[in-house]
This record gives structure tokens, C-alpha cells and sequence, in this order.
């Protein structure tokens, strides 16, 4: 399986007549866009903001983040079972346009939606503070349930996404990536497994591998290059420091190292798609039914992501335990709920074989971000999404929050350079 | 040199400070001007950047007796001397030596709002009672390691009289404080995790960033005898509060509980109470606040005999992305008002 992706660098983007790429601006038009997101009757409104790196916006509370990609050779459609057909992706050539993002906000949903701030003491926190965003804003109707909106949301992102991918078809790419899983000669490296646990609670908490809902599934192979090229798709509302958005399944971090590495230091051999579920059965299910199919494909060592925090830090522990079982040793990424001082310890669960931790940051550390010049969405609901609390909005506009409610801040899949360390 | 010097004043025992042994233990703090002692090197080294303004001494007997009252008084003393820094010990082995200079340099810090600093063997019990607010400075059992120790001290307290920060302790050398605090570094998370793998795999040392933390295990009550002539209490972290969420207990990362009466009410309707929960979808909880304080299930058994009586308060919080910290706090604090109140069980239901 070979997958080419054509990175078309986006430094700009602008509204315009025609949605198209012209010198690396995107240009968006504006009602196509809005036509499109209303096209789900659930949706009462939609409107159109841009957002670049460095300007003084705040966009809150955001649901999802998507980066526009198109389909220009090779079987499948962008975001297969969901938006385009079902068919296997990983193969051909997808062109993505980097550096521009698209992102939905609007009302809260749950209460786990978070913010982005473009410049100032948040920027650093955020991926999405160093893309060009395209914010779609979105209102539902009256009365609709949170489950609907929640779809109704996330599906109108997604089809905006694409459409606004498809404004790469015949643009020629600045660089060309290769991506295979050319076998390994040498069989001294050491044999690598990708375990990666998808967040399946249910009640807002849900992700879609080709379209099925993954509380559904059981763990099973899957080659990177398909997580690469669109399979799998967030549905969830958990906290927005570690939350896996869309945008950060394709440009899975945690992949992305392991076949940099891949033929030099180890030999990278397949993702393990599992599930975080809520009861004790189906976490000891899925956790043996993981560690089996590591030691199947003849694992010697695992990277294991994680994503949210409590319930799930009970599955990577069993993970870790099983697989160590089997002679495997595993590295795990987590993010840490230390509280706000810090003195706190940080996992809901531990094991003595999570001996090789990724911290990637406390997510309780409280930071100030400085009032901005332009709001794109509502910045009230800062007092009650995850990571807000009573009066940590200033009167002038400025937020005193946990880095919990920036988006993806504490990433597991290791996209970030934060790091918590003992002090 | 027009520069000001700094102010240091230094806490020291009977002993150290050459005022008598075991028989001079119970001496109550008192001030002597300029250093002493050991303080007398610290001076040597500070040179013209820093001055040894004062030194506090008490006797170690005193207090470890009146540990409250005597931290109070060397407050008193220290805070005359208007000091830029305050410095204690070194303690090494010395249990009541190492709770004094803990236990001041606690005082100080909170009451003066000065940088603090003291020093101690990695045995001292006083260690893990102080590491979380105060510098502590590794040092060697006994006093042989004196000159050691006054040349790390005060490096420390040059740093803090000349407003520098204090960087981690592997870089400072301090007895890590059991805090973990966030900076930016180098390398992506995924790039650190496939070094570490790789050297795990190698069999070579690696160095976690997480030690894995120890779980305090709450040994389960014995079980209730008698059901039919029990107060039972219901507690949940699943947020159910009475509508408007009146004491804004916050959707994650609880700052609180709240205690709200159930006296005469036997069902939980949407009208009157909801969930202020933010982990998950709310639709059914507001549905039925029932089906996560099921209160309409415990007054049935009440009005059946099953158990004795339903108490007539209830606990409420938030579980989501609350600290353990915060959670045990909020744990103690709700079992002492039902012990008080003679509860004889609690079902606490969480989501």
C-alpha cells in the first residue's frame, strides 16, 4: 500500500468569488459554504469566519478541526463510511492542503467543547493556532438533542472539509510524501507495534472508523496509511486538550514517528485499532483482544496513545499489563490531571508495568490569555466548558483556564512539545 | 558597589548555634544579630552580595513540642529583620531539628511571602512533611557534611536574594517537590516515546517522565448488620444538583461539593434538579436525575423496611478531570459530616 500525499502549502486564506488555491491563499466562498452546512435540515444557521496565525481572535467553543484534503488518484473517497463511499483509502494520491484548517463552532453541545487562540500566551499551546482556519459556525434549531447536534455538526464540518479540499484537485503540490511499508532487510531492528485506543463511551464520546461507530468494534489490523488517508473520524466531546479532532487522526503523530524511524531504528509493523468503552468487561475484552493480535503480528514493542482521561487511564494500564505479559515492551503517551497547583497525583490508574511514560503536560495548569480583538463565536460559554469555572472570564475579555479547554494541548498522540516534569 | 545587599536571616538549633546540647533543647526562639555558626560561613561565601542580618534560634525539644507557637514567634523575630531571604539548618538526620527548619521556613514563606530555603539527609522524617512548600537541599547524615552543604545553601540563597528563578530540581539539585509543572521541550511527545521504547528495547536505562504514583487502598467498612435499623446517605460525583446549579459547582475539575436536602421529596423530577456534569451527554440524567442519584429507589426501600431511613442530606460533586487530590479532600470532608450525623452507610454512585 503506497500513499502519496501532495502538500500544497497554505500561508493565507481569503474569501473570494470561487473556492479555489491561487499562490498558497485558499479562497473560500462564502454562501456556497453556508448553502452546504444547511443543506441538514437539523441546522437553523450557518455563517463563514477566517481566522489566520497571529491575528488577535479567539474562536470558542470549537467542536472539531479538519484539515482539506482531495482524493486526486488511487481507490477510495475522503472520509470513507461517513462522507464519501466505503472503500479502502491508504493507496493513491491525496492532496492536502496544509496550513489551512477547517473548524466548527457554535453553541455548545456537551460541555467539552474548547478554544483557539491565534496569537497571545494560548498560541503555544494549540496546532490549530498555526493553521489558517475557515470557522463554520453553526446553529442548530430549536429544541434539537444534543446527540443530533452533535451529528448534525460534526457531518456539515466534514462535508465543508471536503469541499473545500477539492480546491486542490489541480493544483500541483509543493512536495510530494511518500509513505510504504517497504520491508524491512534487516532483522536485528526490533519489530513495532502502534496501539492506538479510540475514545468509545458513548453519550458524546464517540469515534468512526469507515463509518462504524467504534463502541462497535473489536480491535483489529489496520495499515497506517489508511489512518493517514482518512478512516478514521472523531465524533466526540471529550475535553479539547485531548481530544483526537479529525485533523489529528490524518496527521496521526504517533504513525508519522514510527515510519520516520521505520528501516533505520525498528521495524514498524502495523496499527491496532482498540476501543475505550466504559464497563470492566468490555475493557478487559478489548485490552486482551489488543494485546493478542500484538503478540499475533509478532510484536516486540508497542507504542500505546490514550485518549481523554480517568475512565480510559484503566484500559492503558491494562494494555500495558497484558502486553508485558506476552514479553512486550510498551512505551505509553498520557496526559496528566495533577491539579491546578500540581500536587496532585495525575492518573485515575496505575500499574508497576507503565514503567515508560510520555507525559505530555498537566492539563489542570492554569494559564491567563489576554482579551482579544475579535470573538468568532461566544466567548461566554469560557465559564463552563471543561477547564472554565465561575469567574474565570475577565470583564475586559481576558480567560484565567485550565490548558484543558485549549484545543489539543495536551495531545496523546504526541503531536505537542509539552511535557509535565517533577518539581 | 551601589548595589543594595540582600537580607538573609538564618534559623539555627541550640546546639549549632552554640548555645548547649540536650539541656538547652527547650529554649524558646530568640534572636541573635548578624550570623552564627555555620552562618558565619554562609556569610563568607555571600561575600558583598548578601548579608546574614540575623540568626533565629530555638531549642529543638521546644519546638517540636509547640510546633505551631514556635513557627509563629520565629515569624516574629525574622520579619523584624525585614529579610529578602530566610534560610534554615542544615538539619541532616535530625528528626526535630529537620521538623524546625521545615516547619519555619513554612511559616516564613506563608506569612512573609520570602523566598525560603533549608537543607536535610534524604532520611529526615521532617522531608516529606515540608518538600511540597519548601526548598530542600540534600545534605549528607551528619555533620561532617557541613562545608557541602553551606556551599549548596548558599547558592540558593544567592539566586533567591538576587531575584533569580529557581529551575527544576534536576537541574538545581533539590529534593523534587511532588509537583508536576508544564514547559515546552524539544522533542514532540511521539518523538520522545519512540526514543524510549527504543532504548527500553535495547535494554539500556531510560528515564520515565511519569513514575508511576501509589494508590492509597480504602480497606471496605465492615458490612452493615442490621439494613432495617440503618441511616443510609446518598453521595454522587455525578453532578446532580437542583436546577440552576445554585453553588456552580464546575462542569470538570470540581473546585467543591455541595450538600442539598432531600427531606420530603421522593422523586428527583427534570423540573427541580439536573446535572451539572460535563462528561457526558446530560439528556438522560435531566431526563431522570434518578438514574444517577437514585433517590426514588432508596425511598421505596425506606417506605418497605429494608433499610432503616434515608438521611436527610445529600453529597454532590463532579468526578470529571477532578484531581485525586481534590477528590480525597472532598472524600474526608463529606465522611466526617456523616459520621457526625450518625449515618450508618453511603451508596455513592458516580458515572
Amino acid at each position: 500500500m503506497r500513499l502519496e500525499l501532495g502538500i500544497i502549502e497554505i500561508d493565507d486564506v481569503q474569501f473570494g468569488d470561487e473556492t479555489r488555491v491561487e499562490d498558497g491563499t485558499l479562497y473560500v466562498n462564502r454562501e456556497e459554504l453556508i448553502d452546504l452546512a444547511l443543506q441538514d435540515d437539523r441546522l437553523a444557521g450557518a455563517d463563514v469566519e477566517l481566522a489566520r496565525r497571529g491575528e488577535e481572535v479567539r474562536i470558542i467553543p470549537v467542536k472539531d478541526v479538519i484539515e482539506p484534503r482531495v482524493k486526486v488518484s488511487g481507490p477510495g473517497e475522503i472520509f470513507p463510511g461517513v462522507i464519501g463511499k466505503v472503500g479502502t483509502v491508504g493507496s493513491g494520491r491525496t492532496n492536502v492542503l496544509r496550513g489551512a484548517a477547517l473548524v466548527t463552532v457554535g453553541r455548545i453541545v456537551g460541555f467539552q467543547e474548547g478554544l483557539i487562540d491565534m496569537s497571545g500566551p494560548g498560541a503555544p499551546y494549540s496546532p490549530f493556532s498555526r493553521t489558517n482556519n475557515v470557522a463554520l459556525i453553526l446553529r442548530p434549531t430549536d429544541g434539537l438533542a444534543p446527540y443530533a447536534h452533535e451529528e448534525a455538526v460534526r457531518l456539515a464540518g466534514l462535508r465543508a472539509a471536503v469541499y473545500l479540499g477539492k480546491a486542490g484537485t489541480d493544483v500541483a503540490p509543493d512536495e510530494v510524501e511518500v509513505y510504504e511499508l517497504s520491508p524491512v532487510t534487516d532483522a536485528a531492528l526490533p519489530r513495532v507495534a502502534y496501539v492506538h485506543p479510540l475514545l468509545a463511551q458513548g453519550l458524546l464520546h464517540d469515534t468512526y472508523l469507515y463509518g462504524v461507530d467504534a463502541k462497535k468494534i473489536l480491535p483489529t489490523l489496520i495499515h497506517p496509511n489508511e489512518v493517514m488517508d482518512g478512516a478514521i473520524v472523531s465524533g466526540n466531546c471529550v475535553s479539547a486538550c485531548d481530544k483526537h479532532t479529525t485533523y489529528h487522526h490524518v496527521n496521526n503523530a504517533a504513525i508519522q514517528e514510527l515510519y520516520r524511524r521505520h528501516g533505520k531504528d525498528l521495524n514498524f509493523i502495523g496499527v491496532i485499532i482498540t476501543n475505550l468503552k466504559v464497563t470492566l468487561a468490555d475493557k478487559e475484552r478489548a485490552s486482551d483482544y489488543a494485546s493478542n493480535l500484538a503478540k499475533l503480528i509478532g510484536a516486540e514493542g508497542a507504542i500505546v496513545t490514550n485518549e481523554g482521561f480517568g475512565n480510559p487511564d484503566t484500559d492503558l494500564m491494562m494494555l500495558c499489563k497484558k502486553m508485558k505479559a506476552y514479553g512486550i515492551e510498551t512505551v505509553l503517551i498520557t496526559d496528566e490531571f495533577a491539579g491546578r497547583d500540581g500536587g496532585s497525583q495525575s492518573l485515575a490508574d496505575a500499574t508497576p508495568e507503565a514503567s515508560a511514560v510520555v507525559s505530555v503536560g498537566n492539563a489542570n495548569e492554569v494559564v491567563t490569555l489576554s482579551p482579544m480583538k475579535r470573538i468568532i463565536g461566544d466567548l461566554k460559554p469560557a465559564e463552563v466548558i471543561a477547564g472554565g469555572f465561575a469567574g474565570c472570564l475577565a470583564a475586559d475579555g481576558g480567560l484565567n483556564v485550565e490548558i484543558q479547554s485549549i484545543m489539543g494541548s495536551t495531545c496523546q498522540l504526541g503531536l505537542g512539545k509539552l511535557a509535565a516534569r517533577g518539581w | 558597589m551601589a548595589e543594595k545587599k540582600f537580607r538573609v536571616v538564618h534559623y539555627l538549633n541550640q546546639f549549632f548555634a552554640q548555645i548547649g546540647g540536650e539541656e538547652k533543647a527547650n529554649i524558646p526562639p530568640l534572636i541573635r544579630e548578624g550570623a552564627v555558626g555555620p552562618g558565619r560561613v554562609l556569610q563568607k561565601i555571600l561575600g558583598e552580595e548578601g548579608e546574614v542580618v540575623a540568626t533565629v534560634v530555638c531549642g529543638d525539644g521546644y519546638f517540636a513540642e509547640n510546633i505551631e507557637a514556635a513557627a509563629e514567634r520565629v515569624v516574629e523575630l525574622a520579619s523584624s529583620y525585614k529579610p529578602d531571604v530566610f534560610v534554615a539548618g542544615p538539619a541532616f538526620n535530625a528528626g526535630r531539628y529537620g521538623v524546625a527548619c521545615g516547619g519555619s521556613c513554612s511559616a516564613v514563606s506563608e506569612k512573609l511571602g520570602i523566598p525560603v530555603v533549608t537543607a536535610m539527609y534524604e532520611e529526615n522524617p521532617a522531608l516529606d512533611l515540608y518538600r511540597k512548600e519548601v526548598y530542600i537541599i540534600p545534605t549528607a547524615d551528619s555533620a561532617r557534611g557541613m562545608r557541602e552543604a553551606i556551599l549548596k545553601m548558599a547558592t540558593f540563597v544567592r539566586k533567591m536574594g538576587l531575584g533569580q528563578e529557581i529551575g527544576p530540581p534536576q537541574e538545581e539539585g533539590y529534593f523534587p517537590r511532588g509537583l508536576r509543572v508544564n514547559q515546552f521541550v524539544d522533542r514532540t511527545g511521539a518523538e520522545r516515546a519512540v526514543d524510549m521504547l527504543l532504548l527500553k528495547l535495547k535494554g539500556e536505562p531510560f528515564q520515565t517522565e511519569y513514575p508511576m504514583p501509589t494508590f492509597e487502598r480504602v480497606p471496605p467498612s465492615p458490612a452493615i448488620r442490621d439494613l432495617r435499623s440503618a441511616t443510609i446517605a446518598l453521595v454522587t460525583s455525578g453532578g446532580i444538583v437542583p436546577s440552576g446549579n445554585p453553588d456552580r459547582i464546575e462542569a470538570a475539575s470540581a473546585s467543591k461539593f455541595a450538600e442539598y436536602s432531600i427531606a420530603g421529596v421522593d422523586d428527583l423530577t427534570s423540573d427541580a434538579y439536573q446535572t451539572c456534569h460535563g462528561g457526558y451527554d446530560p439528556v438522560y440524567a435531566n431526563e431522570d436525575p434518578d438514574r444517577v442519584l437514585p433517590l426514588d429507589a432508596a425511598r421505596s426501600l425506606e417506605k418497605d423496611g429494608a433499610i432503616g431511613k434515608l438521611y436527610d442530606l445529600y453529597y454532590v460533586t463532579v468526578g470529571n478531570a477532578t484531581s485525586v487530590a481534590s477528590a480525597q479532600k472532598f472524600g474526608k470532608a463529606i465522611a466526617e459530616k456523616l459520621k457526625a450525623a450518625d449515618v450508618d452507610g453511603v451508596i455513592l454512585t458516580s458515572t
